[in-house]
């Protein structure tokens, strides 16, 4: 509610078919939930607003406006917005309101080229906003939109492009730890699972256990400037105990479990978050040895 | 005449990728495991009886099947100096590890170094040192010093300086 004390108006944003899309619980930066509307790519945006007068009173105004924006918001070296989407519509042309008035409006099949991304430095939102021009301050109301988009399998999205292989690697100490790790595949939709193993081939280190983390890392900026930063999404123990020479220990890890993100790659030239599964084996004396590698996800109808 | 065996498992039937099985020999699951390494510190002595020559020394005892060591047993004796100068040889010899912390030196505990708490604190403290440090594995294949301070009978810190 961007409601300003003294606001003569009262501006209600409401879509069509409200009750029945489907919505989606997102984070709020102060840490509650909050459900909003979820649109796809080429979707229409339809639905009504009013605006009401206060205690009767006439309101004289330079224009009634809507807006839908899609903005890139980086706090990379201070917090900077960057629109990749504008459409407008206007609602009414300068006059006065007396009584409630609701105004339809519609942005046909609109393009929606990315998803909405609430990260730690970079947020991609998508909102209606309402402007009512007048001689003394605007009034303002925006609605936020939720959006996703699904992997077409033959499109020419980079990560559809990328066949699918398995991920299998030789990694170790020379010496004192040899394993050879195998995942199934090297791209997951979000609600897949990973399957996989771990085979111990020299094992001279006293390991207490073993545990698979996620991590998502996203980057924003371009050089100089470029921030990354990684966040662990989920930690998970794959085995208690030391192993031996020849020792085979099975991965199941179901990705539906976890709050993950897709992997974008420099969307808009601005941002690009990617996942990560790590291996971490932990010894007797705390030490850490750990090995990464990048899977790529992606949303699945 | 029937094609399918009725009594044909539902496994078998179906097409599995070939998964490449690693069996186990029996040796490599029950014999002895290829990291037994115990290092440990006991039964500090004071030698002399004039109180400027006298000192304490303790046993290194070290049970390893781990080849990086000359030795898969070893028994030895060290003083405090011993681990000091060794620890210094250790930390210049590595970049990259984090070598602890020994414990204390007697200094502010002059007067009581031969009491017997003192001494079995720094023998605890002196065994967790070598403990930690013997079971790095970059320091056990990387360290010139660290086998030869554990299994040396004699341990001479001018050969590492």
């Amino acid at each position: 509610m961007s409601f300003m004390f003294k606001s003569p108006l009262d501006i209600e944003l409401r879509l069509d078919g409200e009750d029945s899309r489907e919505t989606v619980e997102v984070k709020t930066a102060k840490g509650r939930k909050e459900k909003l509307s979820l649109y796809k790519d080429g979707e229409t945006v339809k639905g009504q607003v009013t605006i009401r007068t206060r205690d009767n009173k006439k309101v004289e105004h330079l224009g009634v406006r809507i807006q839908l924006l899609g903005t890139i918001e980086t706090n990379n070296d201070g917090i900077q917005a960057d629109d990749f989407l504008s459409l407008a519509h206007e609602l009414a042309s300068p006059g006065e309101l007396k009584h409630p008035e609701t105004f339809q409006f519609e942005f046909r099949n609109v393009e929606k080229q990315y998803e909405s991304y609430r990260g730690t430095n970079v947020r991609l939102r998508y909102y209606l906003k309402v402007t009512v021009s007048r001689k003394s301050a605007d009034v303002i109301r925006e609605k936020e939109l939720w959006v996703y988009q699904y992997q077409v399998a033959n499109s020419k999205d980079s990560t559809a492009a990328l066949p699918t292989t398995t991920v299998k690697m030789d990694v170790g100490i020379e010496d004192c730890l040899h394993i050879e790790f195998e995942y199934s595949k090297n791209k997951y939709s979000l609600k897949d699972v990973i399957v996989g193993r771990i085979y111990f081939l020299l094992v001279r280190l006293k390991i207490k256990h073993m545990e698979l983390s996620l991590i998502r890392r996203e980057t924003c900026g371009a050089a100089p400037h470029q921030m990354s930063n990684s966040e662990t999404l989920a930690r998970f123990e794959i085995m208690d105990g030391a192993p031996v020479r020849g020792e085979t220990i099975p991965i199941r890890l179901f990705l539906g479990g976890f709050d993950l993100t897709p992997t974008y790659k420099d969307i808009n030239k601005k941002f690009s978050t990617r996942t990560f599964l790590s291996l971490v084996l932990i010894d007797e004396d705390a030490r850490r040895y750990f090995k990464q590698s990048e899977i790529i996800l992606y949303r699945d109808e | 005449m029937p094609t399918a065996n009725p009594f044909q498992s539902f496994d078998s039937s179906i097409t599995h990728k070939p998964i490449k099985e690693h069996k186990q020999t029996f040796d490599e699951l029950y014999g002895e495991p290829e990291n037994f390494l115990e290092v440990e510190v006991i039964k500090p002595v004071t030698h002399g009886n004039k109180s400027s020559s006298m000192y304490t020394d303790y046993e290194i005892v070290c049970r390893t099947n781990i080849p990086a060591f000359k030795k898969r047993f070893s028994r030895v004796r060290r003083r405090y100096s011993d681990f000091d100068s060794f620890r210094k040889i250790l930390e210049s010899e590595t970049t990259r590890v984090v070598i602890p912390k020994l414990p204390e030196k007697s200094l502010l505990n002059y007067s009581n170094r031969f009491n017997d708490d003192f001494i079995e604190e720094r023998r605890k403290g002196l065994e967790k040192f070598l403990i930690v440090v013997s079971g790095h594995p970059l320091l056990q294949t990387g360290s010139k010093s660290l086998i030869s301070f554990i299994q040396d009978d004699v341990w001479d810190k001018n050969k590492f300086l």
